[in-house]
């Protein structure tokens, strides 16, 4: 128990296994295919600036419906008898567990032609296709991703000392008030816990939008998909930029949590 | 006051209704499809033909098997490594510790993609050194690397959280190291343990892109089989699929649920 031995198998294991692959990322980049030093898979991935701000403006907007979504919820639930706050917590958690393809398309036949949605709302006299657009991708994302928004917050929620929330209400605060000077600031550390794990993901998955989006909307992980099988070079520079990109936003929210909250 | 109090219970009860719509409208609309005796979302009368299509399908079958077995062979392997990496990275003081938490903390936080591509690059250039294909054997160590991280993350703050000197206590009564590890110390960590293995087995059966990455050509697990499926076109085999998948993880929620209780009122009664 005292030794340091135990976590020499790991740390060899970390080594081949995450340490190399990230350099072997970073020396594909800078690489032209016959292995001499070159720049031109990154003058290539700039191609993909519209890309990039599309993916980055998906996973924005998304994001934000997650945190107004989940943000009452979350305050909802901490409200609810115990028992029944773990029912409604496992309830949340079910969804995440059915294979993430599934959920998506579940939302394909949804949206569909001469699917559910068509059907009600044809009955109005409406017909048509409800995905291929950028709204079907956000929806998609959405609903892949809301848990991990929920349940940070949650965490942090139901942690909060009821003393001092009586402690307020005695000293003359109203609901609102609590909310504002108590619940609200102690939050905060839940709620970049689910930014990140909300932003991550959505900015970077694939598939998402090959299945809900229309002919424009590309992600970058899907542009990563179609070009590494032929480029590996352009392919991992542009994974290289999106490694970064996503360490820097995690540096920059963890300055503004605190770090166990993220991790 | 009271009357606010249950106005608010109202407002979120409904609330919580209507995000709970939107959580499972789309699985029972899968579900719905999955007795349906036609091919498309057009109502054709009630059926148990996909299912029986779906036992039938070999290499949906064998997909299956992959993904299960996948999940229990990494999740248990990942926890060894894990909580005996936790055990000694917990040892470690100051930088040297932070380094290593750090870089076991990378794939957890690296994008899915990236992982992927990077595994893809390593196991295709080992693949050329040592004359090997990527199939199920790269697949279950991808695995391991992204479940691994999960269970020193939940084992480390149980080990924090130990009394250092049971384990004393038990080599002074006479065990050798290793009973006192797993006579004494290993029932203090189990729940960290516990859950790591269960996140583990999660994420495992879950996980699309980084088996789509280094699968290499022949290797099919569920996921990659699903994808191969909606690409191709939409079958109602997927719909049945996806029923019994939901069915599967009800029943696994509802046993860790009763079990979650039935600890909480132990615990109850103990103090």
């Amino acid at each position: 128990m005292k030794s340091r031995k135990p976590s020499i198998p790991y740390i060899i294991w970390m080594v081949v296994f995450t340490m190399i692959p990230i350099v072997m990322i970073a020396f594909t980049a800078f690489t032209d295919k016959d292995g001499n030093f070159s720049l031109e898979p990154f003058t290539k991935a700039f191609f993909y600036t519209d890309v990039f701000t599309k993916s980055l403006w998906i996973a924005f907007i998304s994001t934000v419906i997650c945190l107004l979504l989940a943000y009452p919820l979350a305050y909802f639930i901490t409200k609810m008898k115990k028992s029944t706050q773990n029912t409604v917590i496992m309830l949340l958690m079910i969804p995440m567990w059915m294979n993430f393809l599934l959920r998506i398309y579940a939302w394909v036949t949804i949206l569909q032609q001469n699917g559910p949605l068509d059907k009600a709302l044809s009955i109005l006299g409406i017909h048509g296709t409800y995905y291929g657009n950028s709204s079907a991708v956000i929806l998609g994302m959405v609903y892949e991703f809301l848990p991990f928004m929920v349940l940070p917050i949650y965490t942090v929620m139901s942690k909060i000392d009821s003393s001092l929330i009586e402690a307020a209400q005695d000293l003359g605060s109203n609901n609102f008030a609590v909310f504002k000077k108590v619940i609200f600031p102690l939050s905060i550390p839940g709620v970049i816990s689910g930014i990140t794990l909300v932003f991550v993901p959505s900015a970077s998955t694939f598939l998402v939008a090959q299945y809900l989006g229309g002919t424009d909307d590309i992600m970058i992980g899907d542009i990563i998909d179609k070009i590494f099988w032929t480029d590996q070079n352009t392919g991992s520079a542009i994974s290289l930029i999106l490694m970064v990109f996503i360490f820097v936003f995690l540096i920059i929210m963890n300055f503004f949590g605190d770090e166990e909250a993220i991790a | 006051m009271k009357n606010s109090k249950f106005k608010n219970g109202i407002v979120s009860k409904i609330y919580i209704a209507v995000i709970m719509l939107f959580l499972y409208t789309p699985i029972a609309v899968l579900i719905f499809y999955s007795f349906n005796e036609g091919k498309s979302t057009v109502w054709q009368g009630f059926s148990l033909k996909w299912y029986e299509e779906l036992f039938e399908d070999d290499r949906i079958m064998s997909a299956l098997w992959n993904t299960i077995s996948i999940a229990v062979l990494a999740s248990i392997f990942a926890t060894i490594l894990g909580t005996a990496a936790a055990i000694g990275i917990s040892n470690y003081r100051g930088k040297k510790r932070l380094l290593i938490q750090n870089i076991s903390n990378i794939p957890i936080i690296s994008p899915d993609i990236v992982m992927g591509v990077s595994l893809m690059l390593l196991f295709s250039s080992l693949g050329v050194l040592f004359n090997f294909e990527m199939g199920y054997v790269t697949v279950l160590i991808a695995h391991i690397c992204f479940c691994v991280p999960f269970v020193v993350l939940s084992v480390i703050p149980r080990i924090r959280r130990m009394d250092p000197s049971i384990y004393d206590a038990a080599l002074d009564l006479g065990c050798n190291q290793w009973q006192a590890f797993y006579k004494v110390v290993i029932h203090e960590l189990m729940p960290g343990i516990f859950s790591g293995l269960l996140m583990s087995f999660t994420y495992s059966l879950d996980d699309f892109i980084i088996s789509y990455f280094t699968r290499g050509a022949k290797f099919q697990n569920l996921s990659i089989e699903i994808y191969s499926m909606t690409h191709r076109r939409i079958s109602p085999k997927i719909n049945a699929l996806s029923a019994l998948l939901f069915l599967a993880v009800l029943i696994i929620m509802i046993i860790i649920n009763l079990r979650d209780r039935h600890e909480e009122k132990v615990r109850a009664e103990k103090t």
